[in-house]
C-alpha cells in the first residue's frame, strides 16, 4: 500500500474540480472495493476524495414516478427500501444476493457500479494483466479461469463484472446520471459499462472528470413477475458463476416485455434486446425461455476452467424465467433454488 | 485416579471467551512499546528460479524507512541444518528466510523492509523491485507422479505403513466383489483468522520478550535460540492467545526469524505481520493422489485392502504423514498391502494440517467402502459393522477402548438411517436431488510428554501453570475445571497460566495430545499436592488423619477429610498455617505409557452421518443435515468438545465441496491467495449439525480418561458428503473438492 494524499469533498462540484485537477485521483465512498485494491497495490491513487459527505443519500420518486436513487445511498438501505421492495423487488433482492451485510452496509449505490473485476490475475501485482497494467498480457486466458467470462471476451481479457445490483439494473433500463466539468448528463445503463475489447483497463464509459450522482429507474416495472437467481460456489459470500436478472410483463400467459441480464458472464451485465423483443406475443413457457437463453448464449466461448458456465447459464435463467412466470422468484434468505 | 465428576465433565463456557469477544485478548501483534519498528515482507513474484537484482533505493528515500534487508546483507545466522530444525520439522534442509539468491516457491519472502511506523514499511515495501531469472516450475502432482518416492528418512512420530500382510493380491483377483478407485485431492491452506505474527520486544543484546502466533512458545523458542545462539534462559516467547491455527502454527514460520533478526541488528523492539496472501506461502495439507482396492467374500467380509498413496512435497523437505495406515486398521481383513509416496513440487513444504493424513487417507478409504457396499448391494453401515474390529492389525495390538459400535448405533437413529432408501436418486424433495451417506473415522490417541505445577494457597486460590497453548480449544477453561475439581472450589477461584516458555514443558499444541498430556500433568500435580498437604497434616499435633494414605483422603469445602467421612479432616488453611506457609506447590509429569504401548494402542472414532439435497437442474449442493458420534474416551467439557466437533465438521464439509489452493502450473504460483476467492463453508452452507459423544471408559489412554478431540472432528465427513452426494446424483465423484461445476457436468450426462 503506497502512501496518498487525502482530500474531503464538500460538495459535487468540488468533487468534480477535484477530479478534474487530478485525473489519476479516486473517489472514495463506501471504500469496499478501493480500499482493498489499494492494500494489495492493485491501485494506487495518489489522491483520495472522499464523497462520503456530499448529499447523495436520498432515494426520491419523482413526478413521473420514476425512482432515483442518489449516488451514496447505501446496498443495505436501499434493499430495504419500503419503495424498493414493493415497487423494485428485483433490484432489492439482488442486492441482498451480493457480498455480506457488513459489506452492504458501507458499500454505496455508485460504488457499486464503479467496482473492479475480481479476476486473480487483476488481483495479483505479479501477474501479467491487461486491465491493470495495459500492454502486460492476459494471464486468465490459459490460467486458472473457472470464474471469468464466457461472453464478449476479447484476445486481451476475459474479466467479468461482479456486481449483482448492476444485473438488475440492466434488466430495468435504468439511467445513470453523471456529473462533470460541463455539467450533467445521462447514460443508459446499457451503454454504461463496456466490453473490454482492446482496452480492458477501462471499466466503463465514465469520463475520467465525471462522477455518478444518480441512478434513475423508470416508473413500476415488473413488479410481479420477477426473480434474480444467483448460482455460485457457495451458499452465501461468493461473486456469481452466473446470475440472472429475470422480468416479464405478462398478459394471459402470453409474453408482453421481457427481459433477462446475466452476470458473472460477461464485462458488462449481459443482454439481448433484440432476442428479448423477439418473445412478445409468445407464450410463457419453458419452450420460450429455452429459445431466448440460447439466443442469448449465442457464440459463447469458455476458456476452459470455465466451460460449465455455457450449460449453466441456459439452466440458470431458464429456472429464472419459470420462477419470475410463476410468481415465485428466488428469496435471497432461502437456501433451497424455488 | 480422579473423583466422580463435578465440576469437571460440566459444559463450563470458556473462561477467556469474554475477553476474545471484546476484542481485549491480546494476540501477537497486539503488543505495542513506544519507540516500537515495523516490517513489511515482500514476497517473490516466482516459484522457482533465482534473484538477479534486487533495486531498493526508492525503498530507502521513504521516510521513516530504517533498514532494509535481503539475502545481499541479511546478518548471519546457523549453519547447520541441524540448527534450523525445529521440533516438528521432517527430514531436509529447512527454509531459510533471506539467505540466498535462489526461489524456492511461490511467495517466498525476498526482502524485509523496517520503518518507524507500518505505513511507511508497506509503502517501502511496494518500491522494491526485483529482477529474476525464471525457471519453469513444476507443480503439478498429477505430473511429477511419476518420480514418486518412498521417503528414505521418516519423519519422527510418523509411523510408516506396516510390511504387508497375508496375500493381498491373490486375495482380490479371487473375491466375488471387488472395487478400485483413484481419488484426487487437491491442496488446502489452513487459514486461521490470526495472521502470522510476532513482536520482539528488545531488551538487551542477549534478553528477548517474544509474542508469537505459535502452537508451541518453547518450540519458538528453542527455534530462534539455535539459529541466532541465544541462551533458552534469556528468551521468553508468549502465546497467549491465538486466533486458530490448525497445524499451520506449529512449525515456526518466518516472520519469526525475521523480526528477531531486525531486532538484534538494530538493537529496537520489532513486529513483524503477514498479510493474508502470505498465508498461501507456507505450510499446506499437500495435495494427494490415491488408489484404494477392496475386495470382499459373498457375504461381505473383506478379503483385501490395498492403498497407494502419493502426496505432494517441496523440493526441500520431505514431509510426511500417516495416510494409508488407517485401512489397515479399519476394519478386519487378513490381506492388506499399505504404501506411501513423495513426489516432489515445487512449492513450500506442506505440514500438518487438522488430521494430517487421517484426513486425506480415510476420505479415499471411506469413500472406497461406500463403492464396495453399492458393489456388494449392501447398506454401507451393514457392510462397515460386519467388518468391525476390535484389534489393530497394523501393530498386533489390543485397542485401549472402541465404543464405534455406539457411535454407529447412536449416529444412526439419530439420523434416522433406517429410513434410507437403498437406490441411488431414489429420494427426491421438489426439484432437489436428497442423498443420504455415511463414513467411519478414526485417529490416534496420542499423548506427550508433558509437565505442570499446581499451587493451592491459603486463601483458597489454585494456580495451574504449564508451557502449553490453547488455540481457541478451550485449554485454559479445561485446566481451570481439572484445578478446580482437585480443590473443590469454583472455578473463578482457578489461575491459569499458560502460553509462556518459562513454565513447564509440554509439547506443541498438536494431534489432538494437550487435554491428555497437559491435563494429566496437572492431574498428577494436584494429587502432589494433596500428598504434601496430607503429610503435613499428619505432623500436626493430635492429626485426626493420622495414618490416612493419600487415596483415602479428598479435599472438600477447603478441608482435607477421608474420603469416607468428611467429618474426619482439617481445614487446609490450618495445615499450611502449621507450617507458616502461605501456598504449597507441587510439579507434575504426565507422557505415554512405553509398558503399556507395547501391548496397547489408542484410537478415538467418529460415525459421521450425511445428507445432503442436490438442484437436480443447476447442481448447487446443500449439506442439510450431519450427525457426528464421537467415542472419545472422557468429556472434559461438553460445551467446548462440541464446538470443537463443530468446527471439525464444518472443516470437513469445505473439504469436501469449497476448499482448494489453485494453482497456475504455468507459473506454478497460488491464484486465488485470499479469503474472497479461497473459498470455505459460509455460514449458509451449514445448517443442522448435531453432535453425539458416546459412552467410551478408557482407564489407558491417559491418566485422565481422556483421548483428545482436536481432529477427529473433521476425519470422515468429506467421504461422508461425498457418499451422500453419489447416493442423490447415482454418480461417483473422486476428485475433491466436489465443487458445483463437477456436480452440474455429472447431471448433463443423465439428462
Amino acid at each position: 500500500m503506497k502512501q496518498f494524499s487525502y482530500i474531503r469533498a464538500e460538495d459535487v462540484a468540488g468533487a468534480v474540480a477535484a477530479l478534474s485537477a487530478d485525473p489519476q485521483a479516486r473517489l472514495l465512498a463506501g471504500g469496499t472495493n478501493l480500499v482493498d485494491l489499494m492494500k494489495y497495490d492493485v491501485m494506487s491513487p495518489a489522491t483520495v476524495i472522499d464523497i462520503n459527505r456530499l448529499p447523495l443519500k436520498d432515494i426520491e420518486t419523482l413526478e413521473d414516478g420514476s425512482l432515483r436513487i442518489g449516488a451514496l445511498v447505501s446496498n443495505a438501505a436501499l434493499a430495504y427500501d419500503p419503495t424498493v421492495i414493493d415497487r423494485f423487488p428485483l433490484l432489492a433482492s439482488a442486492l441482498l444476493a451480493g457480498a455480506s451485510p457488513q459489506l452492504r452496509n458501507a458499500a454505496t449505490t455508485g460504488g457499486n457500479l464503479l467496482q473492479r473485476t475480481r479476476c486473480y490475475y487483476f488481483y495479483d501485482p505479479s501477474s501479467p494483466c491487461n486491465k491493470r497494467e495495459p500492454g502486460s498480457g492476459c494471464g486468465a486466458i490459459g490460467g486458472v479461469n473457472r470464474i471469468h467470462a464466457i461472453l464478449g471476451t476479447s484476445a486481451s481479457c476475459i474479466a467479468t463484472h461482479p456486481s449483482d445490483m448492476c444485473v438488475a439494473l440492466a434488466a430495468l433500463d435504468a439511467v445513470v446520471e453523471v456529473e462533470g466539468p460541463d455539467g450533467r448528463r445521462d447514460i443508459p445503463f446499457l451503454d454504461f459499462h463496456r466490453l473490454p475489447g482492446d482496452e480492458p483497463q477501462y471499466d466503463n464509459t465514465l469520463a475520467p472528470d465525471e462522477m455518478v450522482v444518480a441512478i434513475r429507474l423508470h416508473p413500476d416495472h415488473f413488479a410481479a413477475n420477477h426473480s434474480y437467481l444467483k448460482i455460485r460456489d457457495r451458499l452465501s459470500y461468493a461473486f456469481a458463476l452466473v446470475s440472472v436478472a429475470a422480468a416479464i410483463d405478462m398478459k394471459d400467459g402470453a409474453i408482453v416485455d421481457i427481459r433477462v441480464a446475466l452476470g458473472g458472464v460477461a464485462h458488462k451485465p449481459w443482454r439481448n434486446p433484440l432476442a428479448e423483443a423477439e418473445c412478445a406475443g409468445k407464450p410463457a413457457d419453458e419452450a420460450t425461455f429455452r429459445q431466448l437463453a440460447q439466443r442469448l448464449l449465442a457464440g459463447a466461448q469458455g476458456q476452459g476452467g470455465n466451460d460449465f458456465k455455457i450449460p449453466m447459464a441456459e439452466r440458470t435463467i431458464i429456472r429464472a424465467l419459470t420462477q419470475a412466470a410463476s410468481g415465485t422468484p428466488q428469496v435471497q434468505s432461502e437456501k433451497a433454488i424455488r | 485416579m480422579f473423583n466422580p465428576s463435578k465440576i469437571v465433565g460440566l459444559p463450563v463456557s470458556r473462561i477467556d471467551g469474554p475477553l476474545k469477544v471484546s476484542g481485549t485478548a491480546p494476540y501477537a501483534a497486539e503488543h505495542y512499546e513506544p519507540g516500537m519498528l515495523h516490517g513489511a515482507i515482500v514476497l517473490s513474484a516466482i516459484a522457482t528460479g533465482k534473484i538477479r537484482n534486487i533495486d531498493t533505493s526508492k525503498a530507502e528515500a521513504v521516510p521513516g524507512v530504517v533498514k532494509i534487508y535481503t539475502h545481499e546483507n541479511r546478518p548471519s545466522a546457523a549453519w547447520w541444518d541441524s540448527k534450523w530444525q525445529d521440533s516438528v520439522a521432517p527430514p531436509g534442509s529447512p527454509f531459510r528466510p533471506l539467505e540466498k539468491p535462489h526461489i524456492q516457491f511461490d511467495g517466498q519472502p525476498v526482502t524485509l523492509v523496517i520503518a518507524e511506523t507500518y505505513e511507511a514499511a508497506r509503502d517501502a515495501a511496494s518500491l522494491v523491485t526485483v529482477e529474476y531469472k525464471a525457471e519453469t516450475p513444476e507443480t503439478n502432482l498429477h505430473t511429477v507422479y511419476p518420480n514418486a518416492y518412498e521417503p528414505k528418512k521418516k519423519r519422527s512420530g510418523i509411523q510408516p505403513p506396516p510390511k504387508p500382510r497375508g496375500e493381498p493380491e491373490e486375495a482380490f483377483a479371487g473375491a466375488a466383489y471387488r472395487i478400485s478407485a483413484e481419488y484426487v485431492m487437491e491442496g488446502e491452506h489452513h487459514n486461521p483468522m490470526e495472521l502470522f505474527a510476532t513482536t520482539v520486544l528488545w531488551e538487551s543484546d542477549q534478553q528477548l520478550t517474544v509474542h508469537d502466533k505459535t502452537q508451541g512458545s518453547q518450540a519458538s523458542r528453542d527455534y530462534i535460540c539455535n539459529i541466532f545462539g541465544l541462551d533458552p534462559d534469556d528468551v521468553v516467547v508468549k502465546n497467549a492467545y491465538v486466533g486458530g491455527a490448525f497445524g499451520q502454527g506449529l512449525r515456526p514460520k518466518h516472520q519469526l526469524f525475521l523480526a528477531v533478526m531486525a531486532s538484534l541488528d538494530l538493537k529496537r523492539s520489532v513486529k513483524v505481520e503477514m498479510s493474508r496472501q502470505e498465508m498461501f506461502a507456507l505450510t499446506w495439507r499437500p495435495s494427494s493422489l490415491q488408489t484404494v482396492s477392496l475386495a470382499a467374500d459373498a457375504d461381505g467380509m473383506l478379503q483385501s485392502v490395498m492403498h497407494h498413496a502419493v502426496q505432494a512435497t517441496s523440493r526441500y523437505e520431505d514431509y510426511q504423514e500417516v495416510v494409508v495406515n488407517w485401512s489397515g486398521l479399519a476394519y478386519k481383513c487378513d490381506n492388506a498391502k499399505l504404501t506411501y509416496e513423495l513426489a516432489q513440487v515445487d512449492m513450500s513444504t506442506p505440514g500438518d494440517m487438522r488430521a494430517p493424513g487421517a484426513a486425506t487417507g480415510v476420505l479415499a478409504l471411506e469413500s472406497a467402502m461406500d463403492e464396495l457396499a453399492t458393489e456388494i448391494g449392501m447398506d454401507p453401515l451393514d457392510l462397515r459393522v460386519k467388518n468391525f474390529i476390535h484389534f489393530d492389525q497394523n501393530g498386533d495390538k489390543q485397542l485401549t477402548s472402541k465404543a464405534l459400535h455406539a457411535c454407529y448405533r447412536e449416529g444412526a437413529e439419530a439420523f434416522g438411517w433406517s429410513e434410507r432408501s437403498a437406490a441411488p436418486r431414489s429420494m427426491r424433495d421438489g426439484h432437489d436431488l436428497v442423498g443420504w451417506g455415511m463414513a467411519t473415522g478414526f485417529w490416534e490417541a496420542g499423548m506427550a510428554p508433558a509437565e505442570a505445577k499446581v499451587r493451592y494457597a491459603i486463601d483458597g486460590k489454585v494456580t495451574v501453570s504449564a508451557a502449553a497453548t490453547d488455540i481457541g480449544t478451550g485449554t485454559y477453561t479445561i485446566l481451570a475445571q481439572l484445578g478446580a475439581e482437585a480443590f473443590d472450589v469454583p472455578i473463578e477461584a482457578v489461575h491459569v497460566a499458560i502460553a509462556d516458555s518459562t513454565l513447564p514443558t509440554t509439547g506443541v499444541e498438536g494431534g489432538s495430545w494437550t487435554a491428555a498430556s497437559t491435563g494429566s500433568a496437572v492431574q498428577i500435580a494436584a494429587e502432589a499436592v494433596k500428598a504434601t498437604l496430607l503429610d503435613m497434616a499428619q505432623d500436626m499435633e493430635n492429626s485426626p488423619l493420622g495414618k490416612a494414605k493419600p487415596e483415602e483422603v479428598v479435599i472438600r469445602d477447603g478441608r482435607l477429610v477421608l474420603d469416607v467421612n468428611s467429618q474426619v479432616g482439617i481445614a487446609l488453611s490450618d495445615i499450611l498455617a502449621s507450617k507458616q506457609l502461605s501456598s504449597v506447590e507441587e510439579p507434575g509429569k504426565a507422557g505415554p505409557d512405553m509398558l503399556q504401548m507395547r501391548k496397547f494402542v489408542s484410537y478415538t472414532h467418529s460415525a459421521v452421518f450425511v445428507e445432503v439435497k442436490i438442484d437436480e437442474q443447476l447442481g448447487v449442493i446443500r449439506v442439510t443435515r450431519v450427525v457426528s458420534a464421537i467415542g472419545a474416551g472422557r468429556i472434559l467439557n461438553p460445551k467446548t468438545a462440541r464446538s470443537q466437533i463443530l468446527g471439525g465438521i464444518v472443516m470437513g464439509i469445505g473439504m469436501a465441496l469449497h476448499e482448494e489452493s489453485m494453482i497456475d502450473h504455468r507459473t506454478g504460483r497460488i491464484m486465488n491467495h485470499n479469503l474472497a476467492e479461497y473459498h470455505v463453508p459460509a455460514h449458509a452452507d451449514i445448517s443442522d449439525l448435531e453432535v453425539i459423544f458416546v459412552d467410551e471408559h478408557d482407564d489407558k489412554a491417559s491418566p485422565i480418561g481422556v483421548k483428545g478431540l482436536g481432529e477427529i472432528g473433521i476425519v470422515g465427513v468429506a467421504a461422508a458428503v461425498a457418499n451422500a452426494i453419489y447416493h442423490a446424483t447415482g454418480t461417483r465423484f473422486r476428485h475433491f473438492p466436489i465443487t458445483i461445476d463437477k456436480i452440474l457436468e455429472s447431471q448433463l450426462k443423465h439428462a
